[in-house]
């Protein structure tokens, strides 16, 4: 087993998504190979009714494929029964939201609690480890205020904080800058990618923002509910790449992936 | 879970305050309804209840304690002279006319009853006592009954079947069922007061004190064989009897079962809704749970915690209202009763109410598609 064999913590192999709606049915994905691997940001791009966010969500565990074989961590998850995917959920993935999808009627670190709450940690421990992932995102100070009291960017790093409470190898963001201005927009990329790049964390993301592709390791291209391409960042661009100006990779090893 | 479940409960107040008002409202709507049940119940057996006879022996036929018939005393010396019983009274029940000071005339109902003998007397005699009765003409009332009968003190004279009569003194919360009040006398007044041409050789009831050790189920049935034409019951009998009488041949009971039926499925349906709307109002929330990995149980004891705060202060505060009624209730015409039990029989009914209320909401919850979370 090579490195790169190692680091995958996810394998999709002829993943499709059918969904019916009575007599009509829409092949949201189709034959969908993919590797993601630990240590790399993984984004996933395309326009909108590509696919990716049906991706995003079986990936996550939260969508069943139609066809083909999903591993998660080792676990052939296509075969699991559904009251057994909340289990890989807790243990294996956190989850970024574009909308942040933070507990208004909690505080920031109550918000990080409950994901510990969940997984059966107690109170005080869990409000222990809560400000300290608020800390790691710069949100120490900001520990006892709701969520109607932050600004969007830093909702999302709360949001990410959460993810992380678990302390799960696989993080999935669903358009995690799309409602953030360019400054709180580069400060979620940064801990996105040094999540994956710095703490070795499968990190997938789905995206529109051409702001964000220089921070990606890969880019993978959907259209149609197929891959349709790829690009691997060289290393080096994501220190370089202006934020603002950057709406293509500079530079990228690109290649068309075979479909 | 605890932390989420009590924030969204409190967070909006408003809508926390409409939960709390129909469960407040629905309790008590069935506080008063069960309380008057209680209280019919108790005031339509409550001569026969505080007896403290063991048996009572009455005219065959006699299905409940308002129809007393009178039938020989010769059949009280049959009781006296049956082994195993210490002690039998004669006791009267019987409706009169009843003379006020004013001239106006009322229904009543005598209890004839031998002072001093410990059964069959009132009890709660708050102005007077039960011996003053053995004076002349001499009777006693119940201070709820004041206006109704025009007396007002004790010395107040007034006619009863064209009998004079004096009130001696006032019992307390000693109702009556019918629309005729209790007056108290000795079993010979409550004769003349009824039966002017008779004499003393009838009674309605025969109350009997079984001997220490005896068993009340064989001298009973010693009883039974030797009055052919009495029935004879326990007086836990005598008064189910009289209980079920009232409260469901007559209807009475039915409906104010029903009402607090009615209220049971108000405060179910205001709760449903108000819990409802606002789980729809955290759907999102629960959909992001869902997705974090939080299982079908978790949600359920989110949901289930909050219903069940929801019950508890509830009944608090409708506890408090229930009491202000129930006091009301004690210088008005018909009793509210809460005893303790049923207090306590009430929280678990406000946390059963508020969790099936929950039910809808917890059925909306498990269906919730986590998948909702990355759909704008």
């Amino acid at each position: 087993m090579n490195e790169q064999e190692r680091n995958t913590v996810i394998r999709a192999k002829g993943l499709g998504k059918i969904y019916r709606e009575g007599a009509t049915e829409l092949q949201a994905l189709q034959g969908v190979d993919l590797e993601v691997r630990a240590g790399e940001l993984t984004m996933l791009m395309g326009p909108s009714g590509s696919g990716k966010t049906t991706l995003l969500s079986i990936l996550g565990c939260i969508l069943r494929p139609s066809e083909g074989k999903l591993e998660v961590l080792g676990k052939n998850v296509s075969a699991l029964p559904e009251k057994e995917l909340p289990r890989v959920r807790r243990e294996g993935i956190g989850f970024v939201f574009q909308g942040f999808n933070l507990f208004p009627t909690l505080t920031a670190v109550e918000n990080v609690a409950l994901a510990l709450d969940l997984r059966g940690v107690r109170a005080g421990e869990a409000k222990k480890r809560g400000e300290e992932l608020l800390a790691e995102v710069g949100l120490a100070h900001k520990a006892r205020s709701f969520p109607a009291d932050l600004s969007g960017g830093q909702k999302q790093r709360v949001a990410i904080a959460r993810a992380l409470a678990g302390d799960p190898p696989i993080v999935l963001a669903d358009e995690p800058t799309a409602a953030l201005d360019s400054t709180s927009g580069r400060t979620v990329i940064e801990l996105l990618q040094r999540l994956a790049q710095g703490h070795g964390r499968a990190v997938v993301m789905v995206t529109h923002d051409p702001r964000v592709l220089p921070f990606g390791d890969r880019i993978i291209h959907l259209e149609d509910g197929r891959i349709v391409g790829e690009e691997k960042n060289a290393m080096g661009a994501i220190e370089t790449a202006p934020f603002l100006e950057t709406a293509t990779l500079t530079p990228v090893i690109s290649h068309q992936v075979s479909i | 879970m605890g932390l989420l479940a009590r924030r969204n409960l409190f967070h909006d107040r408003v809508r926390f305050a409409v939960t709390l008002t129909g469960i407040v409202f629905a309790l008590v709507l069935i506080i008063i309804q069960f309380g008057l049940f209680l209280g019919f119940t108790t005031t339509t057996s409550n001569n026969i209840d505080h007896s403290n006879a063991d048996l009572w022996v009455v005219f065959h036929g006699v299905g409940y304690f308002d129809t007393g018939r009178n039938f020989s005393e010769r059949k009280f010396y049959q009781v006296l002279s049956t082994p195993g019983v210490a002690r039998a009274e004669k006791y009267m029940q019987a409706f009169a006319r009843w003379k006020r000071p004013d001239g106006r005339v009322d229904n009543i109902q005598i209890i004839g009853f031998h002072p001093g003998s410990g059964l069959g007397e009132p009890w709660n005699v708050v102005e007077g006592s039960v011996a003053d009765l053995k004076q002349e003409d001499s009777v006693l009332v119940d201070e709820l009954y004041r206006e109704k009968l025009g007396v007002s003190k004790i010395g107040d004279r007034v006619e009863i079947g064209d009998h004079r009569a004096r009130v001696v003194g006032f019992t307390r919360g000693i109702r009556s069922f019918t629309t005729s009040p209790f007056v108290y006398a000795t079993f010979k007044n409550s004769l003349d007061y009824t039966n002017p041409t008779s004499s003393e050789d009838a009674t309605a009831y025969i109350l009997v004190k079984a001997a220490p050790g005896v068993s009340l189920g064989e001298l009973q049935e010693r009883l039974r064989a030797r009055l052919a034409d009495e029935d004879v019951y326990t007086t836990a009998e005598f008064s189910r009897k009289t209980r079920f009488y009232w409260m469901f041949t007559t209807g009475a009971g039915l409906a104010v079962l029903t009402a607090a039926l009615m209220g049971l499925i108000v405060g179910v349906a205001v709760v449903a809704q108000t819990i409802y709307a606002a789980t729809m109002d955290h759907i999102r929330e629960y959909g992001t749970l869902k997705a974090m990995g939080a299982t079908n149980r978790y949600l359920y004891r989110v949901l289930i915690e909050q219903a069940v705060w929801s019950a508890v202060l509830g009944y608090g505060a409708a506890m408090i209202v229930a009491r202000f009624i129930v006091r009301a209730s004690e210088k008005a015409g018909a009793a509210i009763l809460m005893p303790w039990s049923m207090s306590i029989g009430l929280l678990f009914l406000a946390v059963v109410m508020c969790v099936a209320a929950a039910l809808v909401s917890i059925n909306k919850v498990t269906r919730i598609d986590p998948a909702m979370v990355f759909r704008g």
